[in-house]
């Protein structure tokens, strides 16, 4: 009878057990992977042979992230692997490990992540990392993070570390470490009185420290003078005095910023200095950065109208003062570019990407919705879009008429805040129309005029002798058959004298909801003033997606050009190939 | 006695199976810090709907499909919450470059469901959203039972079905 009890305690229990963990433990294993396959031929057009691709052909890169969640504690990580990073991507990245992983736990108002992580102060004008898988950016912080809340309202952040550089593990004074702080002051949670207020009113702050060793380095600087000789002849001489740096250790930043929001009206703004900061990218000047960005906006339902402006003088911000060049690595700051991200192919070609060091840009925009029964809005209504954006050198002086401007070792130049240059950097003048014309058709047709300063973008040469002005034209056209099968057709021009010459291109896409999608493509660039240039870059693509996998493959060329998200760009080389891209969620 | 035990022990299959279904899916909404586009914080773990389906989009500014999957979604989204009472929170990754231009994008296309900024992608990262659009249904529970990635045209069809079955309290899939 004894043993009775004790199955019947057992039968009954273990179902109850079972439940129970799912309730106490209530672990939660999700994740994520994406795989790019790339297999690559040689193509006479392009110019592109085994020996150019040195033999590697075949790329792929891809991750694997994996979480847990528990109530409280969550900790996760990611694989990556570069094997061979493909076309476009650093060498360096080469390799296969785990870069990111952390462990983060929140008790009552405070929440602490130990490992590596993502964080952004404000609009990101001093601090922040983030990754992008497409561009091959990731600048994680490798260290401690913790976020307090004593009150509804308040958000106190703060966070020591040292950020990911390709495979490199951080050694002692391989690089700088990074010490922040950052307060974010919601008004109408702290104050009882504002509760109820229409005008919400955030108030924030920051702070950011870089230490890095100093180690010792001196240059050169010649000094030309004449002397008269004894026979009446003139000899000039060059002295040349050689300087040791004294360079900073700790070089620091700060930030504050302000938000606005009134029924319809937004306005934000936020300012930056950093300290003086000599490094690769200023040609090692004595001088402190400036930034200034800040928006306005107002919007009623059916309209939205969107200013933005940006100054930035000397903001380069690394963990290591000789890090410079391509693919962007070890910043601490994010300075978005200011023009729009366009969504259309050839409205790519000549994409802004931010100076660090010196630029004004200015952004408009105004979206208005023509209502629904109104003469131009039809039945289903019409969106019209309108969008400037610019962006000039800023006005940079000598500091003394024998000292050219970037001097190494000196303060640099002279600047006034707010001062805008003559060099034109880039301007974009675009329209977006969308309608609905019925229940199946949907129309867009979009414009762009460009203005595109190639010296200064692509190579860091700030002249206006390549300047491409481009003109722009698409049409995309969705045709629904019934309600799971659709065609779009996307039709592109653009018109340029200059770099490339023109461009022609047409997609057409035939989608199977919620399933399956095929597409062609042609980017052919008939202008281009080499006749043996102008080349069809065409592409065949198919796609499977159930639920949360997805599976696309690709064949054709892919044409160069600069790849970028966020006013960070990666530049892709010509390819010719089968292109795999898995991705899944579980 | 034996009968007694056959009952128990078919009692128990019956509820470890159950358990098991019940937890059969993505876990619940984590607990993310998000801002709303007047700047307060939410917690997404928090977000509620009296017990009806919400429906989690990820998109941003730049993105095409996810604009064309947003104004369609906005086309019946009036007739979507009347019918079954489902929300709809559209979770923007743009970055400090575009989020400022997210209130008067959806302002002036006038879209209707809420609007929520995730600007350093830790929401996103949390829900292992690989690229935008990427969108989940969240049942009356506040689990997450279903994702979809991608927007084909015609897919918010599948979402509102889904939807739909959940109030009725039938099987998805």
């Amino acid at each position: 009878m004894h043993n009775y009890y004790r199955i019947v305690w057992i039968l009954v229990f273990f179902p109850i057990m079972t439940y129970s963990q799912g309730l106490i433990n209530g672990g939660k294993v999700t994740g994520n992977v994406q795989v790019d396959a790339q297999v690559y031929q040689e193509d006479d057009k392009l110019g592109i042979t085994d020996s150019t691709l040195n033999y590697k052909e075949f790329g792929m890169n891809g991750f694997a992230n994996i979480l847990y969640s528990n109530g409280n504690f969550n900790a996760g990580a990611r694989f990556e692997g570069f094997l061979n990073p493909m076309v476009g991507f650093d060498p360096r990245y080469e390799g296969v490990g785990v870069p990111y992983w952390f462990a983060n736990y929140k008790t009552g108002s405070l929440e602490f992540t130990a490992g590596h992580f993502y964080e952004q102060f404000g609009s990101g004008l001093i601090l922040r990392s983030w990754e992008e898988w497409t561009l091959g950016y990731d600048n994680n912080i490798y260290g401690f993070n913790a976020k307090f809340s004593p009150v509804q309202g308040v958000t106190i952040k703060g966070l020591v570390g040292v950020q990911r550089y390709f495979w490199e593990p951080y050694e002692p004074d391989s690089r700088g470490i990074v010490r922040g702080f950052d307060g974010d002051f919601y008004l109408n949670d702290i104050f009882n009185g504002l509760e109820d207020s229409k005008t919400r009113i955030t108030l924030g702050g920051s702070f950011v420290s870089r230490y890095e060793k100093s180690n010792s380095m001196t240059f050169n600087r010649k000094y030309p003078f004449d002397s008269i000789m004894p026979y009446g002849d003139t000899v000039t001489w060059t002295k040349v005095n050689t300087y040791e740096y004294q360079l900073p250790v700790n070089v620091g930043s700060w930030a504050g910023r302000f938000n606005l929001a009134h029924g319809g009206f937004n306005f934000y703004a936020e300012y930056a200095e950093k300290d003086n900061d000599p490094n690769a990218t200023n040609n090692f000047i004595y001088k402190k950065g400036q930034a200034l960005y800040s928006t306005f906006s107002y919007s009623t339902k059916g309209f939205g109208l969107f200013l933005a402006t940006k100054w930035i003088d000397n903001m380069y911000y690394k963990s290591s003062r000789n890090e410079s060049g391509n693919p962007p690595m070890l910043d601490i700051n994010y300075l978005p570019a200011i023009s729009k991200e366009h969504q259309y192919s050839l409205a790519t070609m000549y994409p802004y990407a931010t100076k660090q060091n010196g630029e004004f840009g200015f952004q408009g925009q105004i979206i208005y919705t023509f209502p629904k029964k109104s003469t131009l809005g039809g039945k289903y209504g019409t969106t019209l879009t309108a969008n400037y954006s610019f962006a000039n050198s800023i006005k940079k002086e000598q500091i003394s008429p024998e000292i050219p401007i970037d001097s190494t070792g000196t303060d640099g130049y002279q600047t006034n805040f707010f001062s805008i240059g003559d060099l034109p950097f880039y301007r974009d003048l675009n329209f977006l129309i969308e309608k609905k014309i019925n229940s199946k058709i949907k129309l867009k047709a979009a414009y762009y005029n460009q203005t595109y300063n190639l010296n200064v973008i692509e190579e860091e040469l700030f002249d206006d002798d390549v300047m491409v002005y481009a003109n722009i034209g698409v049409i995309d056209f969705t045709y629904k058959f019934d309600r799971r099968n659709s065609l779009r057709t996307e039709l592109q021009g653009l018109w340029t004298k200059e770099d490339e010459g023109d461009w022609a291109a047409l997609t057409l896409e035939y989608n199977v909801s919620p399933t399956w999608f095929f597409s062609v493509m042609d980017e052919y660039n008939y202008g281009h003033p080499d006749t043996d240039r102008q080349i069809h870059y065409y592409n065949v693509s198919f796609g499977y997606t159930d639920n949360t996998n997805r599976i696309s493959v690709r064949y054709g060329r892919q044409r160069e050009g600069l790849l970028c998200v966020g006013g960070v760009c990666r530049y892709v080389p010509a390819s010719t190939g089968l292109t795999l891209t898995i991705t899944s969620s579980f | 006695m034996k009968k007694f035990f056959s009952i128990v022990f078919l009692l128990s299959l019956v509820v470890i199976v159950y358990a098991q279904e019940s937890q059969k899916n993505y876990g619940s909404v984590p607990s993310i810090e998000v801002k709303t586009l007047d700047g307060e914080t939410i917690n997404m773990s928090k977000i509620s709907n009296d017990g009806k389906p919400i429906i989690i989009t990820f998109w941003a500014t730049w993105c095409k499909p996810c604009i064309k999957e947003h104004d369609a979604i906005n086309e019946v989204y009036q007739d979507w919450v009347d019918e079954t009472g489902v929300k709809m929170y559209a979770i923007s990754i743009d970055n400090a470059r575009s989020s400022r231009g997210v209130l008067p994008l959806i302002n002036g296309k006038s879209w209707e469901f809420e609007v929520l900024l995730d600007e350093n992608g830790d929401f996103k990262r949390a829900m292992n959203v690989n690229v935008p659009p990427h969108t989940f249904i969240v049942d009356g529970n506040g689990l997450i039972v279903w994702q979809h990635v991608g927007y084909l045209d015609g897919d918010e069809q599948e979402y509102i079905e889904i939807v739909e079955k959940l109030i009725d309290g039938k099987p998805i899939k």
